[in-house]
């Protein structure tokens, strides 16, 4: 029967039970409600018609009454808010222990780049029972990725870096969707989310095609710009050290202080005169148009792997070393 | 004056006859219509502008729907699809929903249901009338010279940056039919205000004057949000000013609260006033007042104003914060509260009522069974965690059809029956009617209700193509919007029929209590004789006869149709 006419998705992540749950919740108590709704005014249809009894009864209403049926659904109706505002703080709030993968959305097609660098498009392949984060930014308009069978869903919007989460409970495809209308193939930009078991899982990574990891290749960019000519660590630079910036506070040249996450630092490279710290001249030019956003991600991605005064240490000598192929002059993607 | 109010109608003779005038032939030729300030004959204006957009509108849903029969893409291209479902959403939303009850029924009734003579502004009202059509005809210009995609919803920066059709037309045509909105609104507010006969306090006022008022009161607040919204999008669309397109500096999630902040409160815009037309059929057709006339009219006002404040709900997995979504998560249940206390009020009416199930009361327990599907579902929607997976779903377009179409359109036709003997002067088929709502109320759950489980499923929105496995649920909403086609086509024929041909129904066919009942059917240009002096409580049925014509028996009632 489910084959032919499917009711319910596959309950595919640890989120995916507490939504059904509230699912089933409110269709029970929903049902129950519109029965009730329904019997009553057949039963008074069919009792009061007009043949059976000829004159209406003068009612004014009944205060007692009024206050009862809104306080009892007021009643539920925190219920069914408390119990959705849980599971959308669930929802919002990744476990630490996440694998990280950055998700950039564009019209129309998926872009998928892993930590240690391998790529896909409308494809991710991720283990089961692995707690999975993602980073998603538009490069164009504003995408949503849904996993249905994990009830995930999320807008991706250009200019600013979104975080979800899911941990799959079972393997399989399953499909992704992108659900905010994004252009003339809006329904072809659509995905597969293949979960493995964590062997196969390893041995598709060491097997797929890859660039080096993230931070790899924005190390390659930092050089490359010559960001590493004002950013230094030295007490001449003309450039704020990066050196353990990421996550830490960062005061302002109008007295204000931000943290310095994801944002802030897409922002200060794309907008450099947006936010200027303290004591520095606002002279460092936008890489604005200059950059894609894979490009931005990379540099991101490199700045946050920075130590306190680890910046002039060559990358390799890390202890992460990029898996799979080294670095490859021109972006190819598997598939 | 007259003390018409104070002393009830005798019983109507068994065959009455069309009054010798009244504002139907109080003049003649194209001119008289297209100049005139009577809100009667601005009403029927409004009624063909109207009528003509929802043919255009249910066009295009029945191509959606065809194209949807099957997984691939096969019957139009991607790109007509996509101008499909968002000239769909523009027509029906701007061009029908919100125009629909106000300025039909509402211009009708209005000035008739509190002792007027016409509204506070008569030239206005027929300004009103023209800037909708100017409107309707720039945005009709805009789908013949190629049509536009990106939605009804018009989201930045893909309509500001990445559109290649007709966004600006669509816009500017929105925009002066938004004029035509707030100048209904601030007429009726005034009109309600200072325009009432004596006698005809507040406490007085039909249900219909209630919620017709709260809904003026969002036309005129809520309305200029729009248009200030669509100007910002021109110009970052010609300018390319950063407002919206983060690639110029803007933000895309403000355009996303400033157009809630009126597309929200718009869709009470469409409800409010459907809900008074069903307070009024369900009073007359269980001779009884509605239970809880205070509370009824209460609600109408408090959905008004939370309606103002729920706005980002259609935006939890938009990039608001958690405790933002938080709010709007507990606002959009305290407004579902008003909702529910009219729903169990107008059940509690018809408790030792006298029910006699004419069209009218069948189209008003068809509202009642959609509202009430449609109601339930948005507690679903305003459920944080539970809103991730259903938004942007069919399960979204499943409940604000139920609400906006099954709802308003319910209500619609069920005051258009309710109304068309003083409308016209005459009945119509009591058959036919009855066939109708059951052919809509069977066609339209038929066409939505699969929607629910495709969207559950995941079936996201505006999509051309879709998973094979999702192709039954499709098939059935198909099928089912032809049954609703021909339900919405039958009223058309029949009443255009019977207004030549139907028995005449008199003053007063169903024993109404209201004052709009109290005048020659169809009125005469200045409704009233002489103003009438309000005497009674609202919805006092005591000394109105039942009602005596004709259609009351079945044997009687296929006499019409033979």
């Amino acid at each position: 029967m489910n084959r032919y006419f499917p009711f319910f998705p596959p309950e595919a992540s640890t989120t995916a039970r507490g939504v059904d749950g509230l699912y089933f919740f409110m269709l029970t108590v929903c049902g129950l409600t519109t029965l009730l709704v329904a019997v009553l005014v057949i039963v008074f249809a069919v009792r009061y018609h007009e043949k059976q009894h000829p004159h209406a009864a003068h009612i004014e209403g009944h205060a007692a009454l009024e206050v009862f049926w809104m306080v009892i659904p007021f009643g539920i109706f925190m219920v069914m808010f408390g119990w959705g505002a849980r599971l959308y703080f669930t929802q919002n709030r990744p476990p630490n222990n996440a694998i990280k993968i950055t998700v950039v959305g564009k019209q129309w097609m998926w872009k998928i780049q892993h930590a240690e660098g391998q790529r896909e498009i409308n494809a991710l392949h991720v283990p089961v029972n692995q707690p999975v984060e993602l980073s998603l930014i538009s490069e164009d308009v504003i995408h949503d990725f849904a996993v249905p069978a994990f009830r995930l869903k999320m807008d991706v919007l250009p200019g600013r870096y979104r975080t979800t989460w899911f941990q799959a409970t079972q393997t399989g495809t399953f499909h992704l969707f992108c659900d905010q209308y994004c252009g003339t193939q809006h329904s072809k930009m659509i995905g597969e989310i293949i979960v493995m078991e964590p062997d196969a899982y390893r041995k598709w990574m060491s097997t797929s095609l890859t660039m080096g990891s993230p931070a790899f290749e924005g190390q390659r960019l930092f050089q490359g710009l010559s960001c590493i000519s004002c950013h230094r660590a030295d007490s001449g630079a003309r450039g704020p050290s990066l050196s353990g910036l990421y996550g830490q506070p960062v005061h302002l040249a109008d007295g204000t202080t931000v943290t310095a996450d994801e944002n802030y630092i897409r922002e200060s490279i794309l907008y450099p005169n947006a936010k200027i710290v303290a004591g520095f001249q606002p002279i460092m030019p936008t890489f604005l148009g200059q950059l894609n956003e894979e490009q931005v991600l990379d540099l991101v991605n490199y700045i946050k792997s920075l130590a306190p005064q680890e910046q002039t240490q060559p990358y390799s000598n890390r202890t992460t070393p990029p898996a799979g192929p080294r670095p490859m002059e021109t972006k190819t993607y598997p598939q | 004056m007259s003390t018409l109010t104070a002393q009830p109608l005798s019983p109507q003779p068994l065959a009455p006859e069309l009054p010798a005038n009244h504002y139907l032939n109080e003049s003649h030729g194209l001119k008289s219509w297209l100049l005139t300030t009577d809100h009667k004959r601005i009403a029927l204006l409004y009624m063909a502008s109207i009528t003509l957009m929802f043919a255009i509108g249910g066009i295009f849903a029945m191509l959606m729907r065809l194209e949807l029969l099957t997984p691939p893409a096969d019957l139009v291209s991607d790109d007509t699809y996509n101008k499909l479902f968002t000239m769909h959403g523009i027509i029906m939303v701007w061009f029908f929903l919100i125009p629909s009850i106000p300025t039909t029924l509402g211009n009708f009734l209005v000035p008739m249901m509190i002792g007027a003579k016409d509204l506070a502004f008569p030239k206005l009202n027929l300004m009103s009338w023209y800037l909708f059509n100017i409107g309707a005809v720039v945005t009709i210009y805009a789908i013949l010279s190629g049509g536009v995609d990106g939605g009804w919803t018009f989201y930045t920066p893909l309509s500001t940056g990445y559109l290649n059709s007709h966004v600006v037309a669509a816009a500017t045509g929105i925009f002066i039919a938004g004029f035509s909105s707030i100048l209904t609104g601030l007429n009726f507010i005034v009109t309600t205000h200072r325009m009432r006969a004596p006698g005809m306090t507040w406490k007085r006022l039909p249900l219909f004057m209630w919620s017709n008022y709260a809904t003026s009161v969002i036309l005129v607040l809520a309305t200029p949000v729009l248009a200030i919204t669509l100007a910002l999008v021109a110009v970052e669309r010609l300018l390319h000013f950063g407002i919206f397109n983060p690639a110029l500096g803007g933000d895309p999630v403000l355009f996303q609260h400033l157009f809630w902040f009126y597309s929200h409160p718009a869709v009470y815009i469409m409800i409010l006033p459907a809900m008074g037309v069903i307070s009024e059929l369900i009073s007359t057709f269980s001779r009884k007042r509605p239970f809880g006339y205070a509370y009824i009219a209460g609600s109408s006002i408090a959905i008004a104003a939370f309606g103002f404040v729920v706005w980002a709900h259609h935006m939890f997995v938009a990039g608001i914060s958690v405790y933002a979504a938080l709010v709007f998560s507990l606002m959009s249940y305290a407004v579902s509260l008003p909702s529910a206390v009219k729903v169990f009020n107008w059940t509690a009416t018809l408790y030792k009522g006298s029910i006699s199930y004419r069209t009218p009361l069948l189209y008003a327990l068809g509202f009642l069974g959609l509202f009430t599907v449609g109601g339930m579902t948005g507690l679903f929607l305003a459920a944080l965690g539970l809103d991730v997976h259903i938004h942007d779903t069919y399960f979204v377009v499943a409940h604000f059809h139920y609400i906006m179409v099954g709802g308003t359109i319910m209500a619609y036709l069920g005051g258009i029956h309710y109304w068309w003997p003083k409308i016209s002067g005459r009945m119509y088929p009591e058959v036919w009617g009855r066939l109708s709502a059951l052919l809509i109320f069977v066609g339209f759950n038929l066409t939505f209700f699969p929607q629910f489980i495709l969207g559950y499923l995941g079936m996201p929105r505006r999509y051309h193509a879709y998973p094979p496995e999702f192709q039954v649920w499709h098939v059935l909403s198909t099928a089912g919007a032809s049954i609703l086609g021909v339900g919405y086509l039958l009223p058309l024929i029949y009443l255009t029929w019977s207004y030549k041909n139907s028995p005449v129904a008199g003053p007063n066919p169903w024993g109404a209590s209201g004052l709009e009942w109290q005048t020659q059917s169809p009125p005469i240009t200045h409704n009233f004789v002489t103003t009438p002096i309000v005497t009674r409580e609202a919805y006092d049925y005591t000394g109105i006869p039942a009602p005596a014509l004709a259609v009351r028996s079945e044997e009687e009632a296929s006499t019409y149709v033979s």
